[in-house]
This record gives structure tokens, sequence and C-alpha cells, in this order.
């Protein structure tokens, strides 16, 4: 299969940046990647931008050819909506553009502006990725769809509030170092299970914070690449996309996300490995109980069993397969177009031995995966990233 | 939220609020509602109408405290997802006492009114 390699990486710090514009946020990311990558903006055949509702919350549509002027060029450039899931997938078509022959350079990534929408805001606007007729009309706010999913899980497979909250103490364990991160503060889990309930069974510190940031990518492509000599140490070599109904209700299991089953074996096929080969991965924990859900879905416990995992220090620094080393969504925050995007600069900088916490990564890890998810799983991105050797 | 009526959604909701309450069936058999040309899971357009049973069966809940704008004079309150036989609907539970909502609890849907927007929302009660 053909690769796409990952020349450069950049993000703004997460966190709440009310009055620094959607622009600006993604021209500073964008940037940085092509500078890491040592390429010039007139270099790009395409921009690839992930972003779920700038119309409302900077009163802005048709934002990719205003983030592709932000990083200096007129190149081709379109915008990517899948709500949580935007960036994700939209280097999802980026990895396809370049493996496709028509692009050789292309920026990818994404970005949210949510504080100055306040909190009421911010909580109406991301119950939009939920379905609005047989959802939102009923009541469900997007921390109470994972809470209907949280207690048909405990329903089905067992464990309580207790198993969830190690997931948000070692995640914020993970974030302590990285200074991108929303969240740097150290919390236990009685913080978790004392912390005011937003949605039965989870609380405040079961959910992520409402963020603002921007974090890109410049993928080349392997001829490119060679031509200019460009050191490229890491590639994507796997991609896949699932899908699913939008409302729970018409779900056949609460307590599964096929769609994250879905992109991860296409992603494991594209790529040629399975999932005992990846040695750290980034997944989508816009709530303790999304994690537990994505490891189930992407086949790296089987069902019911990954709820156990943080607290039997499996998926810790140090355990045998680190997730979300670089705080997750939980503690580095999730600006929600951004996310996708910072995983995979996440993954790619864990593996090149860049990022604050790559010296959790032991020196025989070479796979890495992103898992990204948009409203309830109704749709999953998956992307497998590999050291060069 | 809106002035303009949804194709099909409407009609079900007037259904449900007259005690008519239906659903759509495939030809496979997989239950669906409204408004919808085509099954999701298998693609069939041939959907029939059945009656929706009057009681269903609570399969998962959750108490919200931050609500959405449209129920933000009723927060905290409780909202469900029942099986209505092959079918399942996400409602407002009312008329039960917060710590007596439980799995497997029987519930009837009916059609109610939200308090900060006087919007039809489907409403369970028992
Ligand atoms: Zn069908």
């Amino acid at each position: 299969m053909s690769k796409a390699f990952i020349a450069g990486t950049g993000m703004t710090a997460f966190g709440t940046h009310p009055r620094r514009s959607g622009r600006d946020m993604f021209a500073e990311a964008g940037l940085a990647a092509l500078e890491d990558a040592g390429l010039e903006s007139e270099e790009i055949d395409e921009v690839f931008y992930g972003n779920f509702i700038g119309t409302v919350s900077e009163n802005q549509g048709h934002q990719g050819p205003l983030v592709a002027e932000a990083v200096g060029t007129t190149a081709p450039a379109r915008r990517v909506e899948s709500a949580c899931a935007s960036s994700g997938l939209a280097i999802r078509d980026a990895v396809r553009a370049v493996r496709s022959g028509e692009a050789d350079v292309v920026v990818a990534g994404g970005m949210e502006r949510m504080s100055n929408m306040g909190t009421a805001g911010a909580t109406d606007g991301l119950a939009r990725a939920a379905d609005d007729l047989f959802e939102v009309q009923s009541g469900v706010t997007f921390p109470a769809a994972y809470a209907l999913m949280a207690r048909a899980y405990f329903d089905t497979f067992g464990g309580d509030r207790e198993d969830l909250a190690h997931v948000a103490v070692k995640n914020h364990d993970h974030a302590l170092v990285n200074d991108h991160a929303h969240l740097q503060e150290e919390i236990a889990v009685d913080d978790v299970l004392d912390a005011p309930e937003i949605a039965t069974p989870l609380g405040l510190y079961d959910a992520c914070p409402i963020s603002d940031g921007a974090a890109a990518i410049v993928l080349l492509s392997p001829s490119y690449a060679a031509e200019r000599g460009l050191d490229t140490g890491v590639a994507i070599t796997g991609s896949g996309h699932g899908g699913d109904t939008m409302a729970l209700q018409d779900r056949r299991s609460l307590a599964k996300t096929p769609a994250t089953r879905e992109a991860a074996n296409e992603a494991y096929t594209d790529a040629g490995i399975d999932p005992t080969d990846i040695g750290l991965v980034e997944v989508h924990d816009c709530f303790t109980i999304a994690e537990v859900l994505a490891l189930e879905g992407l086949g790296m416990y089987g069902y019911g069993e990954a709820l156990g995992a943080a607290r039997r220090g499996e998926t810790r620094r140090g355990g045998e397969l680190p997730v979300n080393l670089s705080g997750g969504l939980k503690a580095k925050g999730h600006p929600v177009g951004a996310t996708g995007a910072a995983q995979i600069a996440a993954v790619q900088t864990l593996l090149n031995g860049t990022h604050p916490r790559s010296d959790a990564v032991d020196d025989d890890v070479t796979v890495g995966l992103a898992h990204n998810a948009g409203g309830t799983v109704a749709s999953a991105s998956v992307h497998v990233l590999e050291v060069m050797a | 939220m809106t002035d303009a009526r949804e194709d099909g959604y409407d009609a079900f909701l007037d259904a449900l609020e007259a005690g008519e309450g239906y659903y759509y069936e495939c030809s496979s058999g997989h239950g669906t509602l409204p408004p919808r040309r085509a099954c999701p899971h298998c693609g069939d357009r041939e959907l029939a109408t059945a009656t929706l049973p009057s009681t269903g069966e609570i399969v998962t809940f959750t108490l919200v405290t931050v609500p959405t704008p449209q129920f933000k004079d009723e927060a905290p309150y409780i909202t469900a997802i029942a099986t209505f036989g092959p079918i399942r609907l996400t409602g407002i539970v009312r008329g039960i006492d917060r710590e007596n909502v439980e799995i497997g609890r029987e519930v009837t849907v009916v059609i109610e009114r939200d308090e900060t927007t006087d919007e039809r929302t489907i409403t369970f009660r028992p």
C-alpha cells in the first residue's frame, strides 16, 4: 500500500481563548506544522480543514478558504464537518488525496472555538451532534447521550462510576507534563466521585472541558518526500472510517460502538497489522466511558473488559498499552474540530521522541493508533501511524 | 424550536398524542420511526405502518443536571430510552419518583409540552 508521510505537526495550546479568532488559531497551528516540515506555503496543493460549529460560534461559514489564506495559500480548501470527528475525517480525506497521486503536499487539521459561546451556548451547540428530532427534543444533551451509554454498559457488563474515575485520574496524570494541555491538574478518584453530577452516572470530572484550539499536520506523498530529500520518520499507513445511526435509540446495542470496530478493521487491513502490533493509542475520551467503549471497539480488549484497564494500570504510562499519553480529550482538552488532528500529532510526536511524554513509550514501539469519534460514535475514524525504518 | 412542520415527524407526534402511535416496519422486520423513506438498517423502501405498543420498558436513563435551553426550567430531569416492541423511543420521564426510575421499569408514552418553549416532547409516564 502507499503511505502518506507526516512531514510536520503543529498545534496551539488548548484552553480557553475566547478572544482569539479561529483563523488566527489555525494560522498558528498550520504555520508551525509547515515550519516543522521545512516547507513553504507555496508548496501546498490542498487544504483539508475540520470544524464543527464555526458557522454559529464565529458567524462564519466557508471557513476552508479562510484558513487556507491564513496559512499563506489560495490552494483549494474545504471544510469537513463530522461533529467531534471533523478533523480525523479531514485527515482521512487528505490521506486519500496524497495516496491517489492527486496531491503531493497537503495541510490537514482543524480548529474549534467554543468558550466564547458560554457554557449554556456550548452545551446547546454540542447537543447538535445528536439527532435533533429524536434526541435533542427529548432533553438529550451531549453528556446525557454518553450517560445513557454508560448506564447501559454497566447494566450489560457490570462496573460502576469508580471504575470510570480511574480513566479520568490517569488522563489527568498523563497531561501533567504537556504544556499544550487545557488541564494540568492532578486529581484523585475521590475528586471524580465527589464532583457535581452533569448527567448521572457521569459527573463534571468524567467530562472533557470546553476548549478552544487548533491542530494541523503536513502530509507528503512518498515521491515528493524522496524528490526533496525530506526527513519523514513517521507515516500514516492505515486509515478507516465507520458509520452508524445518528440516534442511540436505533442502535442494536447501547453498550458497543460498531462504527469504531468498522473503522479499526479497515485501518488494520489497510496497514497490514493487527491490534497486537500497536504499542500506544490516542482514543476519543470525550467522557470517561468513551475511552472504555473505544478500546473495546478497537479490539484492544474484549467487550466488557476495558472498564478495569485504567484501574489495573494497564493503560497508564508504564503499563502494557499506554492510552492517551497526551492527556486525552479529558485533560488535554477537546476543541471539537481540532481533536482528530491533535491526536495524530500526539501519536506522531510520541513515536518520534519529541512529545513530552515520549519517555513513557518503550523503545521497541513503532506502531501507534489514533481514534476519533463523532457524536455518540455515528462516525469514527481510525489511523495507524508507523515509524519508517 | 421551529415553526416549520417536519414531514412525517409532526404527524407521528399527532398520532402519539391521539393515542394512536405507530412505527414503520420494513420487509426484513426492522422497526423504525418517521420521517423515513428507507430502512436505515437494510435500505428497504417498503415501509409498512404498524401499531406502536402502548407500554414500553426503560433500557437506560440519565438524570440531566445541565440542560439544553429547551429544558432549562425543568432541570434536573430524567431522559430515558425505552423499548416499545421492536423499536425504541427517547423521552422525558415524568410522574415517577426519581429513585424509582430503573432499567426494566414499565412506562407508557404520551406527548406533553416542555415548560420552557412549550414544544411538544415525547414523554414517558407510569
Ligand atoms: Zn430493514
